[in-house]
C-alpha cells in the first residue's frame, strides 16, 4: 500500500504563487499611474548607466532613464495588451466556437476550417504581417495577438460546447421548448466558463510574451512608451557593457507569464470538479 | 385521436450511407392511454420517443407521420415544435444525474417552462415550482426547490424531473425508462407518482422500457420493437399473455422467473440483433427465430391483425395463434 511519494508542494500552492505574481503585475501598473520615482522618459545623460543604489533602485540606462520607473511603466502596457487582445479573443473565440457548435454541418465546418487556417499562422509572424502592413504601434500589436487568440478559443469553445450539448440536461432543456440562445447562456456558457477562464490566463501569458516580442523587434510600442519589449531591445546595444540593462526587464517578463501560468494551473485544479473530488 | 403515428422510418445519414433505425412503425394513443415501448437496446425505440418530441440528431431523417392533436409534426418548423415542446408535450429522461444541469437550482429549472410558455414571471414560477415539487411528493419542496441537483437523491432528482415535465399540464409525456437509473423500490414509486398523475389529469404517457414487468404494471397498450420494427402490438395483458409474435415469446421466456432452482440456467434468445438494419430482405428477427421457415429469410413479414386491437408481423402468426 506504501507509495514511494515525492514531496509534493501543498495543494493550491501554485494558485497562490501564481496570484501573488500577477497581484504585484496589477499592483505595479496601478501604482505607476500616480507615482513612478522619476518620470520614466526623462534624460538625464550625466547619470547614464548608473548602478543601482538608493537613488536609482535599479540603476539607469543609456540615455540616464531611470529602470525602475520604466519597468513600472512598462507594466501597463504588458496589461493593456493582454487583456485587451484576451478580450478580443474571447468575444470573437466564444460567438464563433458557439456558433459553430450548435450550427453543425457546413457552417461547422466553415468556422473550423478558418480558425485552423489562423491558427495555421504562426502568432509572432502574423502579428508582423499585420504590423508591417498597417503600421507599427502599440494598437495593432494588441488586434494582431487578439486575432490569434480568437481561434484557440474558438476551438476550445466549440469542443466543449459540444460535449456540453451532448449531456443529457441540454437534451432536456431542448425538450421543455427552450431555443438556442437560451440553451447557449444558460446550460452551456456557464459549464465552459470554467475551462475558458483557465485558457485565457495561459492566452494572458502568451500575448505578453507576444508584446514584448514585437516591442523587441520594434513593431510594438514606440517610443517613448516604455514596454519591457522594447528596454530589452536597447538593452542589446550596450549588453556588454550593462548586462543588467538586459536582465531586468527579462525578470519581469518572466516573473509575469510564470505567475499567470500557474494562476491558470492552479485555477483549473481548483475548478475541476473531478481534481476536487479526489481531494 | 391523440397521437397517430403512421409508417414512421426514421433512417440515420452517416458517410458510409443511410441507415434505417425505425422501419415503418404505426401506432396509436389516445387521451388518458398508456403506451409501452418494449425494446432491446438498438431497437429503435428511443429514437421513436425522440421522434415524437422532433429531438432526432440532425443527420437523421424522419418520413411518415406523426399527428399529435390534429397537427402534423413531422415536417414541422423548429420555431413551432418548439412551441409545444414543454407544454403540450413533455419528456421524463432516464438519467436524473445528467438530465438536470448541475449549476441550477432545481427549483428554477423546474419553473423554466413555466416562465417560457405560460409567460409567468420569475417569482411566481418559482412558487410554482414549489407547489409542483410538493405535488410530486419531495419531503421538503421549498428546500428541494433551493437544492442544487447534486444535492438529491436520485429518486428525488426523478421526482423533479417529472415535476418540471407536468408543469405546463401537458397532453403527452414521454417517458424514456424513466426508472431504469432506479433502485426497484424507488423504481415501484415513482411509477405509482406518474401512474396517480395521469389518472389526475387524463395525460397520455408513452412508457420506453426494456423491462416487461414495467410495462405490464403500467401500460394500457404494448408496441414490441426488434431492429427498427413494430413486430407486435396489442392490450398489454393480451399481447404478453398469449404472444402472437416468436420475438415476444422470445422476450417472455428470457425473463427471470421467481422460484427458479439454484443453477436453473436462465434462458435466452441466441445470436445478437442485427448491427445494420440495412433494408434485410426477410424478417429482421428470422437468423435467431427458432420458429423461422424457408420464406421467413425471404419475404418481409406482413401485418396480421387479430381483430382491431392487435398485430403481429410474422410469416407464422396465425399457427402461433392457434396454437395458444
Amino acid at each position: 500500500m506504501k507509495q514511494a511519494s515525492r514531496p509534493r508542494p501543498p495543494r493550491g500552492a501554485s494558485l497562490w504563487i501564481g496570484a501573488a505574481l500577477v497581484g504585484a503585475l496589477l499592483a505595479a501598473a496601478a501604482i505607476s499611474f500616480v507615482w513612478t520615482p522619476y518620470p520614466p522618459a526623462a534624460i538625464d545623460i550625466p547619470h547614464k548607466f548608473a548602478p543601482p543604489s538608493a537613488a536609482h533602485w535599479f540603476g539607469t540606462d543609456s540615455l540616464g532613464r531611470d529602470v525602475a520607473s520604466q519597468l513600472l511603466a512598462g507594466s501597463r502596457i504588458s496589461i493593456l495588451v493582454g487583456v485587451v487582445a484576451v478580450g478580443i479573443g474571447l468575444i470573437f473565440g466564444v460567438a464563433f466556437g458557439l456558433v459553430a457548435a450548435f450550427s453543425r454541418g457546413v457552417i461547422e465546418d466553415a468556422i473550423m476550417k478558418a480558425s485552423d487556417f489562423l491558427f495555421a499562422f504562426p502568432a509572432l509572424l502574423s502579428a508582423i504581417m499585420l504590423t508591417s502592413t498597417y503600421g507599427p504601434g502599440v494598437v495593432n500589436a494588441i488586434v494582431a495577438i487578439g486575432v490569434y487568440n480568437a481561434p484557440v478559443i474558438a476551438k476550445l469553445t466549440r469542443a466543449t460546447a459540444n460535449s456540453v450539448l451532448a449531456r443529457e440536461y441540454a437534451l432536456a432543456a431542448r425538450a421543455a421548448g427552450r431555443g438556442p440562445l437560451a440553451i447557449a447562456f444558460d446550460h452551456v456558457l456557464p459549464n465552459i466558463a470554467p475551462s475558458l477562464i483557465v485558457q485565457a490566463t495561459i492566452q494572458f501569458a502568451i500575448a505578453i510574451l507576444a508584446e514584448a516580442a514585437l516591442s523587441y523587434l520594434g513593431l510594438g510600442a514606440q517610443p517613448p512608451q516604455a514596454s519591457w519589449g522594447r528596454m530589452l531591445a536597447e538593452a542589446q546595444n550596450v549588453l556588454y557593457n550593462a548586462p543588467r540593462l538586459a536582465v531586468f526587464p527579462g525578470v519581469a517578463i518572466a516573473l509575469s507569464v510564470l505567475g499567470l501560468n500557474l494562476l491558470g494551473d492552479g485555477l483549473r485544479d481548483a475548478l475541476d470538479p473531478k481534481l476536487r473530488a479526489r481531494s | 385521436m391523440l397521437l397517430e403515428v403512421s409508417d414512421l422510418t426514421i433512417e440515420i445519414l452517416t458517410p458510409t450511407g443511410a441507415e434505417r433505425v425505425v422501419n415503418g412503425g404505426s401506432f396509436t394513443l389516445d387521451e388518458g392511454e398508456s403506451l409501452g415501448i418494449v425494446g432491446e437496446s438498438g431497437s429503435g425505440k428511443t429514437m421513436t420517443s425522440l421522434a415524437l418530441m422532433g429531438l432526432t440528431p440532425e443527420n437523421a431523417l424522419v418520413s411518415g407521420s406523426i399527428r399529435f392533436e390534429g397537427q402534423e409534426l413531422v415536417g414541422l418548423g423548429e420555431e413551432e415544435m418548439r412551441a409545444l415542446r414543454g407544454d403540450r408535450i413533455a419528456m421524463v429522461f432516464q438519467e436524473p444525474m445528467t438530465a438536470l444541469n448541475p449549476l441550477h437550482r432545481v427549483g428554477a429549472q423546474v419553473a423554466e417552462p413555466l416562465i417560457l410558455h405560460r409567460g409567468m414571471t420569475k417569482a411566481a414560477a418559482g412558487a410554482r415550482a414549489v407547489e409542483l415539487l410538493e405535488h410530486v411528493r419531495l419531503a421538503d419542496p421549498a428546500r428541494a426547490a433551493r437544492s442544487y441537483p447534486f444535492m438529491l437523491s436520485g429518486g428525488e432528482r426523478q421526482r423533479a424531473m417529472i415535476a418540471m415535465a407536468i408543469g405546463c399540464s401537458p397532453r403527452l409525456v414521454i417517458a424514456d425508462e424513466p426508472t431504469t437509473a432506479l433502485d426497484v423500490t424507488v423504481q415501484a414509486r415513482i411509477l405509482e407518482l406518474i401512474d396517480g398523475l395521469r389518472a389526475e389529469s387524463r395525460m397520455a404517457l408513452v412508457l420506453v422500457s426494456h423491462d416487461l414487468a414495467v410495462i405490464a404494471g403500467h401500460c394500457d397498450r404494448v408496441v414490441v420493437m426488434y431492429a427498427g420494427a413494430i413486430l407486435e402490438s396489442g392490450p398489454v395483458e393480451a399481447v404478453l399473455t398469449r404472444p402472437r409474435n416468436p420475438y415476444t415469446r422470445a422476450l417472455l421466456e428470457a425473463r427471470p422467473r421467481p422460484g427458479a432452482r439454484r443453477g436453473d440456467r436462465l434462458k435466452t434468445i441466441p445470436g445478437s440483433p442485427p448491427l445494420h438494419h440495412e433494408a434485410a430482405q426477410g424478417c429482421p428477427f428470422s437468423p435467431r427465430c427458432p420458429l423461422a421457415i424457408e420464406v421467413c429469410g425471404r419475404a418481409p413479414p406482413p401485418e396480421i391483425k387479430f381483430g382491431s386491437e392487435r398485430m403481429s408481423r410474422c410469416h407464422r402468426a396465425r399457427e402461433l395463434d392457434e396454437r395458444s
